[in-house]
C-alpha cells in the first residue's frame, strides 16, 4: 500500500513512448541514432533514460586511446575465431559473426562524424587523428595497435557520439512533438510487465535523482542497455580508491538484473573478467603489449607466460595454447603465489628498443603516445606516474590482476540470452527480432548481450544499431498494442521511494545517522555484498578460488543480505540512486555466484577456480549455462544449453 | 584521485542555467552547497577521475588529488580542453614538468550533418539484415560459409 507517511509524495509523470532506450552509452546512442532513421516519417516515438547526462556517460565517458574492434580487411569468420579461442571456446558465434559484419560501419560513422583516427601514409608512416588523410570508409589505412584494434584520439569520443544521438532524438521530438524524449539523470530501477500479455515487457518505472519525482514510462519495445556490473567484489583498494576501479564505477548490474527480475534467460553468468593492469591505476596494458612490444616478467625477468606454460596445459589442454587473456592472467597469478612478483610491465626496454632506430622528434612522439594512452582513458594512471616519479622510458611498472569485473562487452561474455540473425545460424536461436531477450518486447546489446565478448565500444555501438533497428521491426509489427500494468502508479512510487521513507521513520531514534539498527545505508549494503563476493565466490583475497561448499555459503549470506535490502534506508535523492544500484548489483551477484555453482569445472583459469573441480572439462562442460528466474516462484532455474559450433576451427 | 574544487575560484555557476560539474559528472558525485554557493565531491571514493568535471568547469576551479590509499603526495595532472584539441600539463612529485597536446575532434562542436550523404530507410529493407547505411551501398553482408 502506497503509504507515505514520514517523507512527501513525489510527483509522478507518466510517459508513453513507442521505444524506451535505458541507458545512455554507446549501445543505447546506437540504438536511438539507428531506430530515428527507420522509424522516420512513422510518427514513432523514441525516447531515451539515462542516469547521467548522454555526453559523458557510460563506459566511454573518460574518453579512450583505440578503438578495439575495427575489421577492415578481416573476415567476420576470424573474428569469430579469435572471441572464440579468448573466451575458451563457448560463445554464441552466430551473435558475434553479426556483430562482425556490422562493427565496421559504425567506426565510418564516428570518423565522419569527427573522430580523429590515426592513420598510417603510403610510406608507412604513422600520424595521429590530426592528419588529414583518407577516410576509413575510402580504403584510409588505420594505425593497427593489434591485430583488431585501430589507435585513436578518442577524448572527445562519447560527447561525438552523444551529439549524433541526441540529434537523432531531436529530430524525432520534433516529429512526433513530444515535449520531451531525452531523460537525464533519471534513474530506471525496475521493468514493467503487462498483467495482460503473458512474457511481455510493458515499460519501466524510475526516479529523478535531482527532483522529488518518479517517471512511469510505458513502451511497446524496451531496450535495456545499462553495462556491466563494477564493484560487486570487494576491490584491492582500500579507501578512496575503491572508485578507481578498472570498468566504470556507475555500472552496478542494472543490465542483468532488471531482465533477470522479469524472467529473461540469462547466459554465461559465470563468466567475468580480471583485468591485468597497471597497479592501482589500471591504466590500460594493450597498446604497452601490442604497439609499444613490451613484455611483461616476473621481478627476476622471468617471462611466466613460459615458465608456467606445460603445467597450463596439462590441466587446460587446447584452450591454454591459445594464450588467452585469462591463461596469460593464470599464469601471472602462479608467480605471485609463488612470491615471484611484482610483476612488471617492462616498458623501458621496449621504448628503448623502438628508439634505436628514431630521430629525437619522433622519440618525443613515441613518448607523447605512450602518456595520451593513460591521459585519454585511465587519466588517473598517468598521475601515479607523477606521483611515483615513474618515466616509462626509464623504468618498468608494476602490473596485477584486479578484482572482478561482470560484463558483456569487453573481455566477458556474461549477459542475457538473445534472439540472433535469421539469415544464418541455428533456427532454434532465432525467435524473429535480432538481440530481443526471452521477454517479448525486451532488447538488449552491449553489456547486456551474453556469449558474444570483445565487442568493445564500437561494437556495442553496432550492437545498439542492430536491436534499435529489430525494435522498429517490433513496433511496426505490433502497431495497436496498448500497455497494461497491473500496479498503480502511487504503489511504484511508494516501491522505489520505500529507502527514503525506512530513513525518514527512523533517523531520530538514534543520535547519529549512520549507525541505526532499523535501516542499512547503501554504502554499508555495498561493502557487506563486497565482502560475502570476495570471501565465498572467488575474490582476490582466496587468488579467485572457490567450490561448492564455499559457493553454498556464499549465497546463504547472499539471501540475508537480499532480505535486508527491504531495510535500505536513503537519506537523500543521491542515497536513493546509491541503494538501488547496490540492489541490482546483488542481484547481478547472486546470478554470478549460482552460475559459477553450476559450472563443475574451472572453464576460466585466471579469472575464477573451483577448487573442488579444478581442471577444464570440454566433454561435459563446453555448453552454455543458462538460467531464469521465476518471478512468480522467487525460484532459479539453472540449466545447460547446448554450443553449435558455426565457423569451423 | 577525487576531484576537489578549490574554494576561492568557484562560484557555484550562479549566472548559468545548470552547475556544470553537477550536469557532466557520470556518477552523481558533484553536489552544490547553496549556502555557500560552492560545489563540492560529495563521495570522493566513488569518484572514478574521469576528469569531466575538471574539463568543464568554466572557473577552472576544479582539480584532482591522488587517491589518499596509495598515491604519494605532490604530483598533478591538469588538462586545458579547447574545442580541437586538448593540452595536459603533468607535475611529477620532483618538481619536472611534461606538457602533451593531442586532437579531440576534427569537426566543429555542434556540426554533425547526421545523415548527409546517406540512403533513407526503406521500410520495406527492416527484415533484411544490415544497417540502413547499407541500402542500396552495394555492400552485401556475408553469410558464414560463403
Amino acid at each position: 500500500m502506497a503509504d507515505f507517511k514520514h517523507i512527501q509524495k513525489p510527483e509522478i509523470v507518466e510517459i508513453e513512448t513507442d521505444f524506451l532506450a535505458i541507458g545512455g552509452g554507446m549501445a543505447a546512442c546506437g540504438a536511438v541514432y539507428e531506430a530515428c532513421r527507420w522509424a522516420k516519417g512513422k510518427k514513432l516515438k523514441i525516447t531515451m533514460v539515462d542516469k547521467a547526462a548522454a555526453d559523458r556517460s557510460g563506459a566511454v565517458a573518460m574518453g579512450l586511446s583505440a578503438i578495439n574492434t575495427y575489421l577492415g580487411e578481416k573476415k567476420p569468420e576470424d573474428y569469430v575465431k579469435m572471441v572464440r579461442g579468448d573466451l575458451m571456446g563457448i560463445i554464441r558465434e552466430d551473435l558475434v559473426y553479426d556483430l562482425g559484419r556490422h562493427v565496421d560501419d559504425s567506426v565510418h560513422l564516428f570518423e565522419d562524424w569527427g573522430l580523429p583516427v590515426w592513420k598510417t601514409d603510403d610510406e608507412g608512416k604513422t600520424h595521429d587523428g590530426a592528419y588529414k588523410g583518407t577516410k576509413l570508409r575510402d580504403g584510409g589505412k588505420p594505425v593497427r595497435s593489434g591485430p583488431w584494434q585501430i589507435m585513436i584520439n578518442g577524448e572527445s569520443y562519447k560527447v561525438i557520439v552523444a551529439e549524433a544521438a541526441k540529434k537523432a532524438l531531436e529530430e524525432n521530438r520534433l516529429e512526433t512533438g513530444v515535449e520531451q524524449n531525452l531523460f537525464e539523470r533519471v534513474f530506471i530501477v525496475k521493468l514493467l510487465m503487462d498483467d495482460k500479455v503473458e512474457n511481455r515487457v510493458a515499460g519501466a518505472v524510475g526516479f529523478s535523482v535531482r527532483e522529488n519525482k518518479i517517471y512511469i514510462f510505458r513502451a511497446n519495445a524496451v531496450l535495456t542497455v545499462a553495462g556491466g556490473c563494477v564493484n560487486v567484489f570487494k576491490t584491492r583498494s582500500t579507501g578512496e580508491g575503491q572508485g578507481r576501479a578498472w570498468f566504470p564505477v556507475w555500472n552496478a548490474g542494472s543490465t542483468y538484473a532488471m531482465m533477470a527480475q522479469v524472467g529473461a534467460e540469462l547466459t554465461m553468468m559465470e563468466n567475468r573478467f580480471v583485468p591485468a593492469r597497471f597497479k592501482d591505476g589500471y591504466g590500460p596494458v594493450g597498446a604497452w603489449f601490442l604497439l609499444f612490444k613490451a613484455k611483461a616478467t616476473n621481478a627476476l625477468g622471468e617471462d611466466y607466460c613460459v615458465t608456467h606454460f606445460e603445467t597450463a596445459k596439462k590441466l587446460y589442454g587446447k584452450w591454454a595454447e591459445r594464450l588467452g587473456t585469462c591463461i596469460r592472467n593464470h599464469m601471472m597469478i602462479e608467480d605471485m603465489k609463488l612470491g615471484k612478483g611484482p610483476i612488471y610491465m617492462n616498458t623501458h626496454t621496449a621504448l628503448q628498443k623502438l628508439a634505436e632506430t628514431m630521430t629525437p622528434k619522433e622519440i618525443k612522439h613515441l613518448e607523447a603516445e605512450a602518456w595520451e594512452d593513460f591521459l585519454d582513458m585511465t587519466i588517473a594512471q598517468a598521475g601515479i606516474w607523477a606521483a611515483n616519479n615513474i618515466e616509462p622510458e626509464k623504468a618498468p611498472s608494476e602490473i596485477m590482476p584486479s578484482e572482478p569485473y561482470l560484463l558483456g562487452s569487453h573481455a566477458g561474455c556474461a549477459g542475457l540470452w538473445v534472439s540472433g540473425p535469421e539469415d544464418f545460424g541455428p533456427k532454434e536461436w532465432s525467435w524473429g527480432y535480432n538481440r530481443m531477450t526471452t521477454v517479448n518486447g525486451l532488447f538488449t546489446a552491449g553489456d547486456g548481450v551474453g556469449a558474444s565478448g570483445h565487442k568493445f565500444s564500437s561494437g556495442s555501438h553496432a550492437e545498439g544499431r542492430i536491436a534499435g533497428k529489430s525494435m522498429v521491426q517490433w513496433i511496426m509489427d505490433h502497431a495497436g498494442y496498448k500497455p497494461s500494468v497491473a500496479a498503480s502508479a502511487d504503489d511504484l512510487a511508494y516501491e522505489v521511494y520505500r529507502p527514503l521513507e525506512n530513513f525518514a521513520q527512523h533517523k531520530n531514534y538514534s543520535t547519529a545517522e549512520d549507525i541505526n539498527p532499523n535501516y542499512i545505508k547503501p554504502n554499508m549494503f555495498q561493502m557487506r555484498l563486497q565482502k560475502i563476493m570476495d570471501e565465498y565466490v572467488g575474490g582476490t583475497s582466496t587468488w579467485y578460488m572457490t567450490s561448492k561448499t564455499m559457493l553454498e555459503a556464499g549465497l546463504k549470506h547472499l539471501e540475508k543480505l537480499k532480505e535486508d535490502s527491504a531495510k535500505l534506508g536513503a537519506a537523500n535523492l543521491h542515497e536513493l540512486l546509491r541503494a538501488w544500484e547496490n540492489y541490482h548489483r546483488l542481484w547481478a551477484a547472486e546470478a554470478h555466484a549460482r552460475h559459477i555453482n553450476f559450472r563443475e569445472e574451472t572453464r576460466y583459469p585466471g579469472y575464477y577456480y573451483r577448487g573442488d573441480h579444478l581442471a577444464l572439462d570440454d566433454v561435459n562442460w563446453r555448453c552454455f549455462v543458462n538460467s531464469k528466474y521465476d518471478p512468480k516462484t522467487g525460484k532459479w532455474d539453472i540449466f545447460k544449453r547446448e554450443y553449435k559450433q558455426i565457423i569451423p576451427d | 584521485m577525487p576531484s576537489f574544487v578549490i574554494s576561492d575560484k568557484c562560484d557555484g555557476c550562479k549566472g548559468r542555467d545548470k552547475t556544470a560539474c553537477m550536469y557532466i559528472c557520470p556518477h552523481d558525485l558533484m553536489s552544490l552547497d547553496k549556502e555557500r554557493m560552492k560545489a563540492f565531491n560529495q563521495e570522493p571514493e566513488q569518484c572514478w577521475e574521469c576528469y569531466n568535471c575538471v574539463k568543464i568547469c568554466p572557473q577552472q576551479a576544479i582539480e584532482v588529488r591522488g587517491y589518499a590509499d596509495f598515491v604519494p603526495l605532490g604530483a598533478s595532472v591538469l588538462p586545458l580542453r579547447a574545442s580541437d584539441s586538448i593540452m595536459w600539463t603533468v607535475k611529477f612529485r620532483n618538481g619536472s614538468i611534461k606538457r602533451f597536446k593531442f586532437p579531440i575532434r576534427t569537426t566543429p562542436e555542434g556540426s554533425i550533418d547526421l545523415w548527409a550523404g546517406m540512403p533513407e530507410a526503406d521500410l520495406n529493407n527492416i527484415k533484411n539484415p544490415g544497417f540502413y547505411t547499407h541500402q542500396g551501398s552495394g555492400v552485401k553482408l556475408p553469410v558464414p560459409g560463403k
